[in-house]
């Protein structure tokens, strides 16, 4: 079982990386400018109550022990307690992770849904009519930026066709989804531009070799040739890609969800590097740090999966 | 050598593989390559051919186009007649039942002829599929046997293995094992033994003419080796630039060559003793295929060259019962002195 223990080995491989991201969110949320008594209490703050704030927080102990604090705390899974809303961060974090976990998976089906099928019609039509105008609109695509897309999407759709809620989150799921939609299809479309290109080339690449010719000369049905010798070798190199804009996919989800007024993640991080909410902040970068490199994991899993030469 | 079986036709009188006419060219960059030229022969059903040439000369050309596997932007032009209909015109679905299931081929690239990511067990098995009614588990049987019969030891274990966990010689056996698997009615094998050693070569040959007599498959075997052309062909057509210069029987061909060409390749085979010998190396360089010359494109190489063979192209005339010669001097080339 190589498979398997490859998998293990990428499991272990992530410790280091979730003790670097610790430190590397706990240094950089301290280095934002402003702190969270000031924030809380406005300019006109006397000295007296910023330093019994800070002292209530911690924030007056010295830095390496505020990090083993810290950091012992997050080990028992307690984030601690969000300096604006009074809640546990835990409990935040558990309410908008979802919402924008959802969003980003939805976008990212909604991507491959439109990337795979366009790359292979762009592919075997290559230089033809169709394969400009598939490039051509992705161009377009590409070059917009997340909000003004977001901005049309939501103009057309939603506020004059009506089609689409303009903004919010549902109950149940299929609602949920409803509501996820435009906003989804705001994040994809860009993210699908940048997988169709790839794609497109990498199936130009397989289709030339002599293992596709091979499997002509045997009398393979077309949808087989297709589906297992060209695009699973193709999809090898798209799915490196896929992982590595994954991050990329998280941070446009933060600007969508504004646009949208979706209440996920997004808007949680915006709002507390706003109140400089320490330990929302950091909550929330840990966990956005986290579920990328799982994610990352999760690609290099079906890599290997789909080239057993990786898994060795 | 079973040359008689040549003469036998299936007993529902199709011809075997008529070729005729058969061009390939493709576009370059540096003009228009003519990779087969009018390439026209015919195997018989239980014939075994033997293909020899230089390397470039256009026999993996001729394969593919028989199999119609060029690509845009190369142009096939001729008929490949199979069964009494044109594998050229021949319709996609109708093609695809004839590749794999009655006509199947060997490549010469076993490492780029395999996907890299899919168990050697699922690619034989694959080609069944296409081909037959057989169930899952009966599928997996018959990859089983295949790769006994191609000699692969631990096929049970092997199946489940990837291209890369082969070595060379396995690779070859596995995508001979692909090519068998629905026991077509003519393999066309580029070099099929290159990559083995002597004794795997024989018993690869040895399965090849065994297959031959039970199942009357004929086979165009492409090979540098002359000695295996010896050893298994019946009859053989030797290329050059891109046109078949000369065919008959081994027999003939070997005894009488007729082209400068095939009396230069011949030149270092021994007539007894020891039967192994690869090409010999002809003097000079074979020509461009952009840039062909005039008349007879073997001309600059060749001794007995004289003032037509510069300008007028010798045409495949019929020298005999099988046998034809594409050269202007074929009589004085043949009553020449053997060159040993
Ligand atoms: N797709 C292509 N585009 C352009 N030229 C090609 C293409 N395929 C083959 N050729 C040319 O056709 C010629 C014949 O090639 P081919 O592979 O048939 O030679 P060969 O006789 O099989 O040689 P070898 O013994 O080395 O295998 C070569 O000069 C090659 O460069
Ligand atoms: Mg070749």
């Amino acid at each position: 079982m190589p498979l398997f223990s490859f998998v293990i080995r990428r499991l272990l491989q992530m410790i280091p990386t979730v003790i670097f991201i610790l430190i590397v969110t706990f240094v950089l949320v301290r280095m934002l400018p402003g702190d969270p008594a000031s924030a809380m209490l406005g300019d006109r703050a006397r000295d007296a109550d910023v330093n019994r704030i800070n002292h209530e927080l911690g924030l007056d102990r010295p830095l390496i022990v505020q990090f083993f604090y810290f950091a012992e705390r997050i080990a028992t899974g307690d984030l601690g307690n969000s300096i604006g809303l009074k809640v546990s961060v835990l409990s935040l974090i558990m309410d908008r992770l979802p919402v924008t976990l959802m969003l980003t998976a939805l976008s990212a089906v909604i991507a491959l849904a439109l990337a795979v099928p366009l790359a292979f019609v762009a592919a075997f039509k290559r230089e033809k009519l169709a394969d400009s105008v598939i490039r051509g609109t992705f161009q377009v695509g590409l070059s917009m930026p997340v909000f003004y897309v977001g901005i049309i999407l939501l103009t057309v759709f939603a506020a004059q066709l009506k089609l689409f809620p303009v903004g919010g989150y549902g109950t149940t799921l299929p609602d949920k989804l409803y509501h996820l939609f435009l906003p989804a299809l705001t994040l994809a479309l860009s993210f699908s531009a940048v997988l169709m290109r790839n794609l497109r080339a990498s199936i130009i690449n397989v289709m030339n070799a002599e293992y596709v010719d091979f499997a002509t000369a045997k009398g393979l049905k077309s949808r087989v040739i297709l589906l297992r010798h060209i695009l699973r070798n193709a999809l090898i190199s798209t799915v490196t890609l896929f992982g590595l804009q994954i991050g990329t996919l998280f941070g446009g989800a933060v600007i969508t969800e504004t646009v949208f007024a979706v209440p996920g993640a997004g808007r949680l991080l915006i709002d507390s590097i706003y109140g400089r909410d320490y330990p929302v902040l950091q909550g929330l970068t840990i966990s956005l740090a986290i579920l990328v490199s799982l994610t990352f994991l999760l690609t290099d899993i079906i890599q290997a999966w789909l080239d057993p030469r990786i898994a060795r | 050598m079973t040359a008689s079986t040549a003469q036998t036709t299936m007993s529902d009188g199709t011809k075997g593989l008529v070729v005729r006419g058969l061009t390939t060219t493709f576009d370059t960059t540096r003009g228009l390559a003519i990779a087969a030229a009018d390439v026209d022969f015919d195997v018989a059903p239980g014939e075994v051919v033997g293909l020899v040439g230089e390397s470039g000369s256009g026999k993996s050309v001729t394969l593919r186009s028989i199999m119609r596997l060029i690509r845009e932007p190369g142009k096939v032009s001729g008929r490949v007649e199979w069964g009494g209909r044109d594998l050229v015109a021949m319709p996609a679905e109708e093609l695809r039942k004839v590749r794999g299931g009655e006509i199947a081929m060997i490549f010469q690239e076993p490492m780029t002829a395999l996907n890299p990511v899919l168990p050697i067990g699922v690619q034989i098995e694959e080609n069944l599929k296409a081909h037959t009614g057989l169930t899952g588990s009966q599928r997996r049987a018959r990859a089983l046997e295949l790769m006994n019969i191609v000699g692969i030891p631990a096929a049970e274990r092997r199946l489940d293995e990837y291209p890369h966990q082969f070595s060379g010689g396995m690779r070859q056996r596995a995508m001979i094992a692909i090519a068998l698997a629905c026991s077509p009615k003519l393999l066309l094998a580029d070099e099929p033994t290159t990559a083995l050693d002597v004794t795997i070569q024989d018993q690869i040959l040895k399965l090849l003419l065994d297959l031959r007599d039970r199942l009357a498959m004929s086979v165009v075997l492409v090979t540098h080796d002359l000695g295996v052309v010896a050893a298994t062909c019946d009859r053989m057509a030797v290329m050059y630039a891109g046109r078949i210069v000369e065919t008959g029987t081994v027999a003939e061909v070997f005894a009488r060559p007729h082209h400068p060409y095939t009396r230069g390749l011949l030149g270092s085979v021994p007539r007894s003793g020891h039967s192994r010998t690869m090409l010999q190396s002809i003097d000079g360089t074979p020509p461009s295929l952009t840039a062909l010359p005039q008349g007879c494109a073997f001309h600059p190489r060749c001794s007995f060259a004289t003032e037509i063979c510069r300008t007028d192209r010798p045409p495949l005339d019929l020298i005999g019962a099988g046998r034809r010669v594409a050269c202007h001097h074929h009589e004085e080339v043949a009553a020449a002195e053997p060159i040993l």
